[in-house]
């Protein structure tokens, strides 16, 4: 029996999730990726056959013309969703970090139901949380009504169907995945090395510039990951709360799946998307390897 | 004018009082032990100095000045934390210069600085190195470097050795003493081991429940304890408990009342105890002058150049003895002995 190296009992214990990453995430990409390269047809699947018996044997009919199509049409939906995604994770970082932070400071006996009411929302579906947005926001809204009615107003503000009311959907919903990371480092800092910066001269304001922060960057780029990644591609907050001039990349795909049926253009928004993620996990990745 | 002048400072956490009424004073260049058991409050006198805990009661002056409510990065004092707090993201250099930054110091300077405080620990080919990347005895050293950096009038040590192992310790405790003398700042460290504040200390302060039970030179406290608890917890000791008679003990574990003219202010009966090192107890085959007390020796001890010897009384009490080991070969397990010890080196403790 070898005593080193790799046996069946080690095979055995890393092939379910490879399994499970290969069937799931591996052939659903694969079977996208083929759909992205053919033709919308009326059959079913209403596409055409990525490679047809012809005299030749069997042939190939890829064709770029999807991507083509998207690059032409569909880049201000991929601009809109970038900027967005950016901006509410920048605001969420803005938000959440005070909040983790004051979190991980409390006394002990505080932190969890602390984190408690972070977690409260969870327990509502977030459709429901966005439509509650909805009755806030618009012109006959709650908010627009109690600004008239402590006369601020004349008119109803345009709170909702623009970019403002995205954001703010996205902030609101993202929240929690910038707090728990960044309440997950911050809450591991050593007390002592607090102490130990004041003690050797830093004023509150510098023991957080030269201590906190770049000790809690691993939480910050992990917060920032679980609120741009799913933010890019949100459907339901842009479609509830969004407007003509806030198309989302998740639109165009649901537009294009659902609406025109062409699942071969819907499947080259997906692929572009997912290349256009992997650039801040590498990045991520980076950061997380020079910090340790 | 001392450098450090503590008066009458009273620190509570809730029902707790972990520092009573304490005060002290140390001077320029000293080199003072706050000595006592864990929960004795000598961390929490350490801290308040630092400024992490303000008092309840009562003032902290340094070098004259009232620093009770200034925060830490306003006090001339550095510390030296028992985990070393180095900062993890920086390396070596970058954790010493962290202070002298804090101070606007420009970047020559702080380099030569730095360079000068990595020699006096003898780090210096570590400047790039992180935290991680060190020992336990290379990490202490740089904690020690940084905390001296800024030239503090006054450094406070929470338990500079206790990290160590033993060997380390005893090296590092002889090179603390050096440093201390070439920079001639004053230190005032926290120590749970007597041995410890014994051996680097010039002054000592005992600590007992968030008091200072006795205050005074190594040998002064070693030699004449002011208490049961002193006498007990610096150093070994055979205790002998009983009560003020006239101007002697009466102890049960004594035939006759033994002579102590410390005792004649005490009033009859009053509860007193008699205090003997280990190694002023004699032991002898043959029956001494003055005071005799019979034993068996139960054990002898064998650590080296000394050996230690217990013996029992009759009425089951173990006396222990010190004694050069060539001197212990005299004594076998189960053999009759005699104690003794010659009057001015028992100490009379009235509380």
């Amino acid at each position: 029996m070898p005593v080193t190296g790799w046996g069946w009992r080690q095979w055995c214990l890393i092939a379910p999730p490879f399994l499970w990453l290969f069937i799931f995430f591996l052939l659903p990409l694969g079977v996208v990726a083929a759909i992205s390269l053919t033709q919308a047809a009326d059959t079913i699947p209403p596409y055409t056959p990525l490679f047809t018996h012809g005299p030749d044997g069997l042939q190939a009919q890829a064709s770029f013309a999807n991507y083509r199509l998207l690059a032409r049409s569909d880049v201000r939906a991929y601009g809109n969703s970038l900027g967005f995604a950016a901006l509410a994770t920048a605001l969420c970082l803005l938000v959440g970090y005070p909040i983790a932070f004051a979190i991980a400071r409390a006394p002990k006996a505080w932190r969890n139901p602390l984190l408690f009411f972070v977690i409260l929302p969870f327990w509502t579906s977030l459709l429901i949380r966005v439509y509650a947005w909805i009755t806030i926001l618009q012109p006959t809204g709650l908010l627009n009504r109690a600004l008239e009615d402590l006369g601020l107003i004349n008119q109803p503000l345009l709170l909702i169907y623009n970019g403002f009311s995205v954001v703010l959907g996205l902030v609101y919903a993202y929240l929690p995945f910038m707090i728990l990371p960044l309440y997950g480092s911050l809450s591991q800092l050593d007390e002592s090395l607090l102490e130990a910066a004041a003690d050797l001269g830093a004023r509150p304001a510098r023991v957080f510039r030269e201590i906190v922060l770049p000790l809690s960057l691993p939480g910050v780029a992990a917060g920032a990951l679980l609120v741009f990644i799913p933010a890019i591609g949100e459907f339901v907050i842009p479609d509830l709360l969004g407007g003509p001039g806030t198309l989302m990349v998740g639109k165009v795909l649901w537009q294009e799946f659902f609406d025109n049926v062409d699942w071969p253009e819907a499947a080259a928004v997906a692929m572009v998307l997912v290349v256009l993620l992997t650039a801040p996990l590498l990045l991520a990745q980076r950061l997380a390897e020079r910090a340790t | 004018m001392p450098l450090l002048d503590i008066r009458t400072v009273s620190k509570n956490f809730g029902a707790v009082t972990a520092v009573d009424g304490v005060s002290l004073s140390v001077g320029e260049g000293e080199l003072f032990a706050l000595l006592g058991p864990s929960g004795c409050g000598k961390t929490t006198l350490l801290r308040l100095i630092a400024g992490f805990e303000r008092p309840d009661a009562g003032r902290i002056l340094i070098d004259g000045n009232d620093v009770t409510e200034a925060p830490p990065y306003r006090r001339p004092v550095n510390m030296m934390f028992q985990s070393y707090a180095l900062f993890p993201h920086l390396d070596v250099a970058g954790n010493i210069a962290f202070g002298l930054k804090q101070e606007g110091m420009e970047r020559r300077r702080r380099a030569a600085r730095v360079a000068e405080m990595l020699a006096l620990v003898q780090m210096a080919d570590y400047a790039r190195r992180r935290p991680h990347e060190l020992s336990g005895g290379q990490k202490q050293r740089v904690a020690l470097a940084r905390a001296l950096a800024k030239m503090p009038k006054l450094l406070l040590l929470d338990e500079p050795l206790a990290a160590l192992d033993r060997k380390l310790r005893e090296e590092t405790r002889l090179e603390l003493i050096g440093i201390q003398e070439r920079v001639g700042t004053s230190f005032v460290f926290v120590t749970h081991d007597q041995e410890e504040a014994l051996g680097m200390a010039s002054r000592i302060a005992v600590m007992e429940r968030g008091r200072v039970a006795q205050l005074g030179s190594a040998a002064e406290i070693y030699e004449r304890p002011n208490s049961r608890f002193v006498a007990d917890f610096v150093g070994a000791v055979n205790l002998f408990d009983g009560v003020a008679a006239g101007s002697a003990l009466k102890a049960p574990a004594f035939d006759t009342p033994i002579p102590l003219p410390e005792l004649a202010d005490l009033p009859e009966g009053t509860a007193a105890a008699l205090a003997v090192r280990p190694e002023k107890l004699r032991l002898s085959r043959a029956r001494p002058d003055g005071i005799a007390i019979a034993a068996t020796v139960a054990s002898v001890n064998y650590q080296g150049g000394i050996s230690i010897v217990h013996a029992a009384t009759p009425s089951g009490r173990m006396l222990k003895a010190q004694m050069a080991s060539t001197a212990a070969a005299a004594f076998e397990r189960g053999a009759p002995v005699w104690a003794g010890w010659d009057p001015a080196d028992a100490v009379a403790l009235s509380r």
